[in-house]
């Protein structure tokens, strides 16, 4: 029988492992945001001086690890396992970072989802004692995703009113038995839904069931209210998406409040061209270990219930017909 | 198995849902999108008959000065790809930039400019037509079909 759980679907860590250190390297568009004084490294070139987007992508992530290693003052023979996936085929970038920095290495998919996907399970090898130290990492590229999902670059497109962003970035947090302030004390495993949206230019709407379904879980799980957590953060669901979410979690008869925020709304507030926010692992991550670790460490938010969003389809699956099945992971950051 | 109940609430369930995501996302705009494609296609429509004036001015015929003029408005949607200045004027525009002999140009450019990343073999040339292809395939279609049905009219 399992001890370390409560409820249906939520993960109670028993020695609630800590935030080491994180970091947060952010592309050029995410830099003409209002986050980007939370970013450790900003690049003004999204080409990171490489000649195709995905070498660049891995630029991104490997600074991550690299900054989040190195305020750690560990090396990286010293992290046991390292966490990470990404939205190119076969997770390369993530794959291709593990294989430079020699770091053990476990791939994960869940779309955007990643990053919370990531910290949930660096957080259980470190709890179960699996671990001394372990990496959850996560990137994404605008001109990798694009061209991977959508259209080639400079193709003549209209954006749709529900087009979102896509981030470019990396996040990585170094999680540890100790050493750092921010405990993560819970986490909530998502189910798959779908509730029968085709379109691939309606990321949020797609999406919103799943968060709500995810939120919903863990505070039934929990016997909380939306009101314990100082900020309740979505993944990428857009200001779309978001709107959608508040409606369902009225309808479900928890509304959430004013301590709501969605991550791909927050990057590219005021950004011109980025349709209704932002997307991709890299989005939750940004903000995540840029915006609300730091405002955590500097003692400002003391509870955030993380709830990282993501789309699992394919481009296969979508030419073929199929709806988007979406998952919602979720984690809480405790001071 | 799942039983036909449930299968028919999931139905019901994803329709109610699909209900509450529409009047929620926001109409495109359309008048302001119909106007602006019908400014933009038809300023690029006015660069094509300047074009084509200066080669009628030069003695061709009307007929000769066709195919010139094409070729000049595809290599200027090329080039404006190239230089990453046609995608702004497509996402401002829409169909306005897209329909347009230079949106056609755009396509093949996008498309090569993307996959030369994996080589001008496997990559550019395998994909060059991956958007433009389809507007061949059934363009040439529907002009075999169209010809069809004037032969068997008209005899």
């Amino acid at each position: 029988m399992a001890t370390k759980r409560v409820g249906g679907s939520t993960i109670v860590y028993s020695t609630p492992p800590v935030i080491v250190s994180a970091a947060t390297v952010a592309g050029p568009k995410e830099s003409e945001g209002p986050m980007v004084e939370w970013f450790d490294e900003t690049v003004p070139d999204d080409m990171f001086g490489e000649r195709t987007p995905e070498k660049a992508e891995r630029r991104f992530m490997e600074d991550a690890i690299k900054i989040a290693i190195g305020n750690a003052q560990v090396l990286p023979d010293q992290v046991n396992v390292m966490f990470a996936g990404d939205l190119l085929n076969q997770i390369i970038s993530s794959s291709f970072t593990a294989e430079k920095l020699a770091i053990p290495f476990v791939g994960l998919y869940g779309a955007c989802s990643t990053s919370v996907q990531g910290l949930t399970m660096a957080s259980a090898m470190v709890d179960g004692g699996y671990a001394d130290l372990a990496l959850a990492v996560t990137s994404s590229h605008y001109q990798a995703a694009e061209r991977q999902f959508r259209y080639p670059i400079e193709l003549n497109i209209m954006r749709k009113t529900t087009s979102q962003y896509t981030v470019t970035g990396a996040g990585a947090a170094l999680v540890g038995a100790s050493g750092g302030k921010i405990k993560i004390t819970e986490a909530t495993i998502g189910k798959v839904i779908d509730m029968g949206i085709k379109n691939p230019h309606q990321m949020g709407p797609a999406m919103a069931p799943a968060a709500a379904d995810t939120i919903f879980s863990h505070l039934a799980d929990t016997g909380r209210n939306p009101e314990y957590y100082d900020v309740i953060l979505t993944g990428d669901l857009g200001r779309v998406g978001a709107e959608i979410l508040l409606e369902l979690m009225v309808q479900r008869g928890v509304p959430l409040g004013e301590n709501y925020a969605d991550s791909g709304v927050l990057m590219f507030e005021g950004v011109r061209g980025t349709g209704v926010g932002g997307s991709g692992c890299a989005c939750s991550a940004l903000i995540t270990y840029g915006y609300v670790w730091k405002k955590m460490c500097q003692n400002e938010i003391s509870r955030a219930l993380i709830v990282a969003t993501g789309a699992l389809m394919s481009p296969l699956s979508w030419q073929q017909g199929e709806s988007i099945p979406c998952i919602a992971n979720a984690v809480v950051l405790e001071a | 198995m799942v039983s036909p109940g449930a299968k028919k609430q999931k139905a019901d369930e994803r329709a109610k849902y699909q209900r509450l995501a529409t009047s929620i996302v926001p109409k495109p705009p359309l008048v302001r999108n119909a106007i602006v494609a019908f400014v933009v296609g038809g300023l690029i429509c006015m660069v094509g008959q300047g074009v084509m004036n200066v080669f009628t001015s030069r003695g061709m015929s009307q007929d000769e000065a066709v195919a010139p003029t094409l070729a000049t408005m595809i290599l200027i949607g090329a080039v404006l790809t190239g230089l990453s200045a046609y995608h702004p004027i497509g996402e401002f525009a829409g169909a306005g930039a897209a329909i347009p002999i230079t949106g056609f140009a755009n396509t093949v450019v996008a498309a090569a400019m993307d996959f030369k990343r994996e080589g001008y073999i496997l990559g550019m040339g395998a994909k060059m037509f991956i958007i433009a292809g389809p507007v061949l395939v059934y363009g040439i279609l529907s002009g075999v079909l169209v010809a069809l049905i004037r032969w068997l009219y008209r005899g």
